[in-house]
């Protein structure tokens, strides 16, 4: 399971501060179990972009946002709406994100922050990864993660180790995730978001909560072993 | 401020060259090599644990380049210490009579002679740019007041060999955002295709030294095509390279393709930056044989 916390409401409207019509995507999985993606939840998300004047041209949730042979068969059905969107506002963790971008060549703006868990995995049907940051930054990189796919973490841009066939240097068999954010924003005429600096990570947010740790605030084993006591 | 930024200031074509500390402690071959560069340039940068081979520290070699009146650039990667690091060797630095910083992300540890050692990257090049800035205000990264801050002057690279370019470039333009006053870049011998690069960062107005390596073989122009990316060394260099073996082995040819480059460039950037990855002896004469003494 990937834990994910909503971003602060002026994180997401200064993100999507340029758009006047939005998709909202939610994620019947783990981000329902936080109650931040859900279905339940995209209602409060709704009323958020509606203050601010911004026209929602729909909301859809999908059971798991990281299986992307889902996403792109449940997004289908809302393609015009997509289309007619500046962009899709998704609320669950950084997988779903890429997915999500990776399913529509719309700019994808992310609503919520992962939560880094201390080592816990869940598994991926697909190649997105999260590094659980804690401070998501896929708006600025077109839904690509540059975290987790340029090898040096690089926040502001290529290094010097790009091969001329787009590969890294470290690993040559390796896209350069940078070579595939340019690609992606170029697409999506966006290329002004790669000037825009991002000060260095907050990597105090690496550190999980003891509350993460200790498993009380999401496993559902001690619920269980309290009532086995009682029996 | 430094010898360097005031020649830049002035407009001059300036010249720069690098050493690489040794492996070990007899760091004295290394100053003969700063040695042959004094008086025919104005600064000589030194290298941080260059291709990530674990070496003899740059900081060190910097203050006895000080101490024998010889002005360094300090190249700091951002591979091998976190932002407490960086920011502290900083204000060493300053104290050690370091005025230019030249920031770098740094070459991967997976490529050097440590690749279980782990990879820091808490900043990288724009993040340290930043950093610099900030401590030349007098505060540390956090906004916390320093009792005395530094002064510093700070400098980047660039590839204009990359392809494609405009990341690059869009990189260099947040470099310059983030502080960076001059560019040195990496190896350039497509004097055309540099043209090309400085139309289009000419108008950023930060001075540009092009980047030289000189040529040792045929088989490190190979090696370079092959492995470093942003470079490509052009087939009629590796052939002149090939045709006269004395020649290439004694020098003379580098020497000659060095003299080239430098007057195909003289009136497209702001200087040269010499890499002659330990033919020091052979800067003297390019600069001599290229006019530029």
């Amino acid at each position: 399971m990937l834990v994910t916390e909503l971003k602060p409401e002026e994180e997401i409207l200064g993100s999507t501060e340029s758009d006047a019509s939005l998709f909202l995507v939610g994620c019947n999985g783990c981000a329902s179990a936080c109650e931040t993606g859900g279905a339940e939840n995209l209602p409060a998300l709704q009323e958020l972009l509606a203050g601010a004047g911004k026209t929602v041209t729909g909301t859809t949730t999908v059971d798991f946002l990281c299986d992307k042979s889902l996403v792109r068969s449940r997004l289908r059905p809302f393609s015009r709406q997509i289309v007619d969107s500046d962009s899709v506002l998704v609320a669950t963790c950084g997988v779903g994100v890429q997915c999500v971008a990776d399913s529509v060549l719309k700019r994808v703006r992310p609503a919520c922050n992962t939560v880094n868990q201390g080592g816990t995995r869940g598994t991926w049907p697909g190649s997105e990864r999260c590094a659980e940051c804690g401070d998501c930054l896929l708006d600025k990189t077109g839904g690509i993660c540059p975290i987790t796919n340029c090898s040096k973490s690089m926040v502001n841009g290529p290094c010097g180790g790009t091969t001329s066939d787009g590969k890294c240097e470290v690993d040559r068999q390796r896209d350069c995730g940078w070579y595939r954010i340019y690609m992606r924003l170029k697409d999506l005429k966006a290329l002004d978001q790669m000037k825009d600096v991002v000060p260095p990570k907050k990597h105090g947010n690496y550190l999980p909560s003891y509350e993460v740790m200790t498993g009380e605030h999401w496993a559902v084993d001690v619920p269980v072993a309290e009532e086995a006591k009682n029996e | 401020m430094s010898d360097f930024s005031d020649a830049l200031a002035r407009g001059d074509f300036v010249v720069t060259s690098e050493i690489g500390p040794p492996k070990g402690i007899n760091i004295d071959k290394c100053l003969d090599e700063a040695e042959h560069l004094r008086g025919k340039v104005v600064a000589i940068n030194v290298t941080d644990i260059q291709s990530a081979v674990m070496r003899f520290g740059g900081l060190a070699t910097c203050h006895l380049l000080v101490e024998r009146d010889l002005e360094p650039v300090f190249q700091m990667v951002c591979r091998d210490r976190n932002r407490l690091a960086l920011q502290s060797d900083l204000l060493s630095a300053c104290k050690l009579g370091v005025e230019n910083v030249l920031c770098l992300t740094g070459d991967h540890n997976v490529l050097g002679d440590h690749p279980d050692s782990m990879p820091v990257f808490d900043l990288e090049a724009v993040g340290l740019l930043q950093c610099v800035r900030t401590l030349c205000e007098g505060r540390d990264m956090v906004g916390n007041e320093l009792d005395g801050a530094p002064s510093f002057f700070p400098g980047a690279v660039v590839a204009p060999g990359a392809d494609p370019v405009e990341p690059q470039i869009i990189r260099m333009e947040n470099k310059i955002a983030a502080g960076a006053k001059f560019f040195q870049t990496q190896a350039v011998y497509d004097v055309d295709q540099f043209a090309q690069f400085m139309k289009q960062v000419g108008g950023f107005g930060v001075p540009v030294l092009c980047g030289l390596v000189l040529l040792k073989s045929a088989g490190m122009a190979n090696f370079m095509n092959k492995n470093v990316s942003g470079v490509s060394v052009p087939k009629r260099l590796i052939d002149r390279l090939k045709a006269d073996k004395a020649k290439t082995k004694s020098g003379e040819t580098a020497v000659e393709i060095a003299v080239e480059t430098i007057k195909g460039v003289r009136d497209l950037c702001q200087g040269i930056h010499i890499m002659p990855l330990g033919w020091d002896h052979l800067v003297p004469d390019i600069i001599d044989r290229a006019g530029l003494a």
